[in-house]
């Protein structure tokens, strides 16, 4: 019993050995520091690309972007912070952020970029917003990019129809009305990712009630059975009734939606200005980038929203580790973040970094979009924006059945109220 | 030799390894995942304790018990189709094709080999609906059956009956070739008897064959049932668990309690309700079949 008993004592060691050493290996070997980044874009795209082009410029580093799936990026950082070995950078959903923030575990960018000297970076537009989404904790992630929210449109479409550009809720009905009968699809939706449906409802409320009402909701001023969720659920699934979706919207992904719009199978499409990159792309644009057009969301009779008001979002943002941030990290900060937004401007990508020219090159389309990010006086967030993760599944999930008619709309606000409730 | 084995020690010495592994890889990760059952909270957050409030929480949430009824429902359903198609199969292969069977086997039991996510894309395609008419809708027109054109995918009740359809299809081969392997043992001479008497087609396999394939019969039922009470990548690769929640299985309800929304505990209580149902079911198949075997 007693040799069993070493062997299992052994085996333990041998275990505990294997455990610890992992924790070791991290920095500097041959003098470069290596600085670690995870995120869902691959090298070659986005924010990956800039920094990893702007790293090459400082000999002293190295920076290692590791690629995942968007959908897993908020699972790998919370075990990756239990086990308190957060890379040095990492994107993550701004909205989230809070327990990290409440741990101590991300710096503060407000302090940090005033300290090092860059805060005159960031603008202030972008700052509000990643403010707002910290619960206003402050500002503890970057806007590596920066987005207005609308609805796309074919220029030529709309022409050939004679239709203008609505800019009421009312309007837009009859926009689809009529491109109905003319047998063109008025909206390219993404169902299956369930988000862009519960975006019109969102447009709907936020010119009822004003940009700030998702707030004023979790705030309890407002609930989502009141009057404007209501009608604003009802004109949802009216819309899809109606035929202004296309058919069997719960089936198309993202990708398809987008296609369905650039390849000249539907007038309009809401999405955002990340997907300028796409209706530059003469290859996958094949309405022509001319033809591509973009407006606010409609507004409601007697709402309380303006124009002026854009929906936006910062789509994944960017974080730093607190336990790995030093004076070198700080250093390669300062050089990276002070020439991030003329970089990222080169490479057609807006951002919450001032751009001190911009470029010729540029298209057109994505300088009217930057003047309209420019002209936003106040940012609506998105629906799901201030919902924790189990309201947010559920709005997303009925909203599928809100369409299909499974769920009246009544039902639908019904269960996301109870669920807010609790 | 003789001595070695006897020696109480050395067998416990042997069994040792396997034991370890056994003990770290399952036991182990079960009692942590209970363990939890009593804790709420986050990777992030830190854990507390909430003594039985998830088992509460798991007696009165409508969403599990739908989703344990959607499971149900997939398990009979999913599990008779697997089981009767690959029966019929593999006697079709044996009395009716015979010889010439070996291609057919080859091509029915192709789609056990090939990744789900590929199975997934491909019944994806079969049912579309936009932007293009996948097969069946197009075998549909082209019937002048435009009225029964739809979104199969896209609707609660249809997405439910593809993804039973997809996972019978997939699986049926691999039946079929275990009932196949137990079909080769029935004595020949043990049918030669029988068609002497008189027996024939259905009553031949009722009486005669599925009795001496009986033990292969339940190990291929058991095999399905712990197969499709488990069931989560095919409905993540088809549906992801819609429409709405029209498709969401115990095991992909877990998956988003847990590691979607981050809540571990209330996740863990969801697996662990999964776990003993599982071997309740395997237990009553069990002694369901012991009792018979006299």
């Amino acid at each position: 019993m007693n040799r069993i008993g070493m062997i299992l004592l052994g085996m333990l060691m041998v275990f505990l050995v294997v455990g610890c050493s992992s924790e070791e290996s991290a920095n500097s070997e041959d003098g470069t520091r290596t600085i670690d980044f995870l995120t869902e874009d691959r090298p070659d795209q986005g924010e990956s690309k800039i920094l990893l082009d702007l790293d090459e410029e400082i000999p002293e580093t190295e920076l290692e972007t590791e690629t995942i799936e968007h959908a897993n990026i908020m699972q790998q950082i919370s075990l990756l912070s239990a086990s308190n070995d957060l890379p040095e950078l990492f994107k993550y959903e701004s909205a989230q952020l809070e327990e990290l923030i409440d741990n101590g575990q991300v710096i503060n960018m407000e302090k940090t970029f005033k300290d090092l000297g860059i805060y005159d970076e960031l603008t202030p537009g972008a700052v509000d917003l990643l403010t707002q989404l910290s619960g206003d904790r402050g500002l503890y992630a970057l806007p590596v990019e920066l987005n207005i929210e609308g609805f796309w449109y074919n220029k030529k479409m709309f022409e050939e129809n004679n239709l203008e550009v609505p800019t009421t809720w009312e309007e837009m009905m009859e926009v689809s009305a009529k491109l109905s009968e003319a047998g063109i699809q008025p909206f390219s939706v993404a169902g299956k990712e369930k988000w862009p449906i519960t975006r019109f409802l969102n447009g709907y409320v936020i010119r009822y009630y004003g940009p700030d009402v998702m707030e004023r909701v979790k705030k309890g001023e407002l609930s989502v059975t009141d009057e404007g969720f209501v009608e604003g659920a009802q004109l949802v699934q009216e819309m899809n009734e109606k035929g202004y979706f296309g058919k069997g919207t719960n089936t198309i992904d993202a990708d398809t939606a987008l296609d369905i719009f650039l390849q000249g199978e539907a007038a309009m499409y809401y999405s955002g200005s990340w997907d300028l990159a796409n209706f530059n792309n003469p290859e996958r644009n094949q309405i022509g980038l001319e033809n591509v057009g973009m407006f606010n969301i409609p507004l409601v009779e007697g709402g309380k929203g303006t124009l002026d008001d854009w929906s936006m979002n910062a789509g994944l943002t960017l974080s730093a580790s607190a336990e790995k941030y030093d004076e070198q990290m700080g250093e390669w900060m300062k050089q990276i973040f002070s020439e991030y937004g003329d970089k990222a401007m080169e490479e057609g990508i807006i951002t919450g970094f001032k751009a001190s020219e911009i470029p010729d090159d540029i298209s057109q389309l994505t300088k009217e979009t930057m003047d309209k990010i420019n002209s936003v006086e106040n940012a609506a967030l998105w629906f799901e924006a201030r919902m924790d993760a189990e309201s947010k599944a559920l709005a997303e999930d009925n909203a599928q059945l809100l369409l299909t008619g499974q769920m009246s709309p009544e039902e639908y606000l019904e269960a996301l109220k109870s669920q807010l409730e609790k | 030799m003789k001595e070695v084995l006897g020696d109480r020690k050395a067998i416990l010495l042997f069994m040792l390894p396997a034991l370890l592994i056994y003990i770290v890889i399952l036991l182990v990760p079960i009692v942590w995942s209970s363990v939890y059952t009593f804790y709420e909270g986050s990777l992030i957050k830190g854990f507390s304790f909430v003594g039985i409030q998830n088992y509460i929480q798991l007696f009165n949430d409508s969403n599990f018990f739908s989703s344990l009824w959607i499971t149900l429902k997939f398990t009979l359903i999913v599990t008779t189709g697997q089981v009767f198609l690959g029966l019929m199969l593999s006697l079709l292969y044996v009395f009716y094709i015979k010889r010439a069977s070996f291609l057919i086997r080859t091509l029915v039991f192709f789609p056990v080999v090939l990744p789900t996510v590929a199975i997934a894309q491909l019944f994806a395609k079969l049912f579309e609906i936009a932007p293009n008419y996948g097969l069946v809708n197009s075998v549909l027109t082209a019937f002048h059956l435009e009225t029964w054109v739809q979104a199969w995918l896209g609707q609660p009740e249809t997405a439910f009956w593809i993804l039973c359809i997809m996972e019978i299809w997939k699986a049926m081969g691999f039946y079929a070739v275990i009932l196949y392997a137990g079909l080769m043992d029935v004595p020949e001479d043990v049918l030669e008897a029988a068609k002497i008497d008189g027996a024939k087609g259905w009553k031949m396999t009722q009486f005669i064959i599925l009795p001496l394939i009986k033990p292969i019969l339940i190990s291929a039922i058991i095999f399905s049932l712990s197969g499709t009470l488990k069931v989560f990548e095919q409905v993540v690769a088809l549906t992801g668990g819609g429409p709405g929640k029209s498709t969401t299985t115990l095991s992909v309800y877990m998956y988003q309690h847990a590691f979607t929304n981050g809540n571990y505990g209330y996740g863990s209580t969801v697996a662990l309700f999964l776990l003993f149902m599982t071997l309740v079911v395997t237990l009553i198949v069990y002694k369901v079949s012991w009792k018979d075997q006299t």
